[in-house]
């Protein structure tokens, strides 16, 4: 595809997976950054639900007390050991082997763990890819809090050992954390899209009163396009300004007071990609608006 | 252009208004599908799913090809993308998730790691070895070796009738299921940190191998040493015999990582990165369960039952079924 597309995967890296039926659908890695906020996201829901169970384990325990059973503070004892246990271990786990593929800060990121191969995503895939967390979290967590009975520089060194897991991610093209690597997997942004509006035909009424020269859409490639689209897209009044002014000026538009941004750059937008998409269809792209198509030829 | 009848021109707008009522019918099937079980879809439904999907999908291939609508493409690339991994994971249930791991995977996984778990008992035995020499020849060793938590009563300085007590007392001052979930998931804690510094190559999984026998070299040499080795005998391998082969093949799971990551050999780093770490993680969950029996055996069984011979004939039972179930060989699947 044309690099033409500020928009979108300007952004990512694109990875190949081919479907069984033969089409690309060009998977987005997801940004250190997305995978970052999505990891704070679930260790603040952790520690939130961590501190919402001990105190709810707690006013169990004062329940107990009162009946002055003996059983009962095991109980809770034990419930609080294990779903301390379970939280820590399997939160990840168990959204990720759901049929979502994504824990709940991933699927606010729009992310999803997806098989480094294509094929599907097998539990045993999850659980390493989780478990390696021990040492990309926690082991840099506890050298940080000082580490158990080590002097300083020793937590120090530890502290930086420890950091090449953490910052593992950031040392590769992919993206891939320790997890990633033993488990065969990564991290791709696939969000929930609602389908947009068609620009170039929700404006069509208005259309007769733009009626613009082939000289006039030449002025433009596929590029800037694109940009318009989202300009037109993001409806930022300022910036439709802008650039209806830029247009009219490179066009040579003769305009009067009343004419809305808007509606001239809706106009201006389907008009030139239907004209672009009509040279599509005849092997003819025009990627930008340098591209005078003779390198092509 | 203007003069053509609409119909006869082929632009993305036509094109897409064709068929968006298929992509919003695949999204909200999937909305469904992905929300809560496939059994929220009927049979139709199931039945529609992958045709919508294949349709859609070529409709991406002719938007990519015709249309310069960036919008309408991400959302094609997707919906596509979540129908893809919709049709294409497969359904199991739960259910038969958990059948095939015990009756296959968890054993196949563990006689995969058979050389490495000889390798972690290796270590743990020289540990012990050597803690034990250590400990017998200067027991100030002792506090060296054993942090002062686990050590509680027990000591060089400890009376032989005080190290008795720790052996038979039946704890009933704490109450045993605190104890036991708490030695389950302190040792699955464990476990799962050593199986993840595997990733260091090995070498801190290895060194924490050695570690783990030196405590129980350094107790074996106080107790011996006080005439107690047959008593501590039967106190530790009640439950050792479980947990002790659980942390070596948890220690084989973390090795066998590092050992592929370092020597690939025939295949290239990361495939044999990923085919040792998901063999490991099926090991993993099966040590997790292991460490769940140990856990029981340690809190209720080893508090509860004071008999030495009842203490080792247990350790004998556990440690024979274990092995049985784990390489005892059994017909594959082509065999059956």
């Amino acid at each position: 595809m044309a690099s033409a597309s500020p928009g979108y995967s300007a952004l990512y890296a694109e990875r190949t997976l081919i479907t069984p039926e033969g089409v690309d659908l060009r998977l987005k890695l997801a940004t250190a950054g997305q995978r970052a906020g999505a990891f704070m996201l679930d260790f603040m829901l952790l520690v939130f639900i961590l501190v919402v169970f001990t105190i709810a384990v707690i006013w169990a325990g004062i329940g107990t007390l009162g009946s002055g059973s003996v059983d009962g503070m095991e109980i809770v004892g034990v419930i609080w050991l294990l779903g301390f246990f379970l939280l820590r271990n399997f939160y990840f786990i168990a959204f990720e082997i759901g049929r979502r593929s994504a824990t709940l800060g991933k699927r606010v990121m729009g992310l999803r763990v997806v098989a480094r191969d294509g094929g599907r995503l097998t539990a045993d895939a999850v659980i390493a890819r989780n478990m390696m967390r021990e040492i990309e979290v926690f082991l840099p967590l506890a050298f940080l809090s000082g580490g158990e009975g080590v002097d300083g520089v020793i937590a120090l060194i530890g502290l930086v050992w420890a950091g090449l897991f953490l910052f593992f991610p950031l040392f590769n093209k992919d993206r891939l954390r320790a997890g990633d690597i033993i488990a065969g997997t990564w991290v791709v942004h696939a969000p929930r899209r609602k389908l947009a509006i068609d620009l170039a035909s929700a404006q069509s009424e208005n259309a007769a009163a733009f009626i613009f020269t082939d000289e006039q859409l030449d002025a433009y490639g596929e590029y800037e396009l694109q940009t318009l689209e989202n300009v037109l897209r993001s409806g930022n009044i300022e910036t439709e300004q802008n650039v209806a002014a830029t247009i009219r000026g490179k066009i040579g538009w003769n305009w009067n007071a009343e004419e809305n941004d808007r509606a001239f750059l809706s106009a201006y937008y389907a008009a030139l990609s239907t004209r672009l998409e009509r040279r599509m269809l005849f092997g003819n792209r025009r990627l930008d608006k340098f591209d005078t198509g003779k390198e092509q030829s | 252009m203007e003069s053509l009848p609409n119909q006869a021109v082929f632009s993305s707008s036509t094109f897409r208004a064709e068929r968006e009522a298929d992509w919003y019918r695949l999204e909200e099937l999937l909305q469904r599908a992905e929300g809560g079980s496939v059994k929220r879809l009927s049979d139709d439904d199931l039945l529609e799913l992958p045709v919508l999907y294949r349709s859609s999908l070529s409709a991406l291939s002719v938007a990519r090809a015709t249309s310069l609508d960036m919008a309408l493409i991400a959302y094609l690339e997707g919906l596509c993308t979540r129908a893809y991994f919709f049709v294409y994971g497969v359904r199991t249930s739960f259910g038969q998730r958990a059948m095939s791991f015990f009756a296959e995977d968890w054993p196949v996984a563990v006689r995969g790691l058979w050389r490495e778990t000889l390798i972690a008992i290796a270590l743990m035995l020289a540990g012990t070895l050597a803690a034990y020499l250590l400990v017998s020849n200067d027991p100030n060793w002792f506090h060296a070796i054993i942090p002062s938590e686990l050590a509680g009563d027990r000591g060089p300085d400890a009376t032989t009738e005080a190290l008795r007590a720790t052996l038979y007392d039946n704890g009933e001052e704490n109450p045993l299921g605190v104890f036991a979930t708490y030695l389950f998931t302190h040792n699955s804690q464990v476990s799962i940190f050593a199986f993840a510094l595997g990733f260091a190559f090995g070498v801190p999984t290895a060194l924490l191998m050695v570690y783990n026998g030196a405590i129980l070299g350094a107790m074996i040499a106080l107790f011996t040493g006080n005439g107690l080795g047959f008593e501590l005998g039967g106190w530790l391998l009640i439950h050792g015999s479980t947990e002790l082969f659980a942390i070596a093949l948890a220690g084989a799971a973390g090795l066998h990582i590092g050992a592929k990551i370092m020597f690939p050999g025939m295949q290239t780093r990361l495939a044999a990165a990923r085919g040792a770490g998901r063999m490991a993680a099926t090991a993993m969950v099966g040590v997790i369960i292991m460490l769940m029996f140990a856990g029981l055996l340690e809190g209720f069984g080893r508090q509860l039952i004071t008999d030495d011979w009842t203490r080792y004939a247990i350790a004998a039972l556990m440690i024979t079924v274990w092995c049985t179930y784990f390489y005892i060989p059994r017909l594959g699947h082509g065999e059956r």
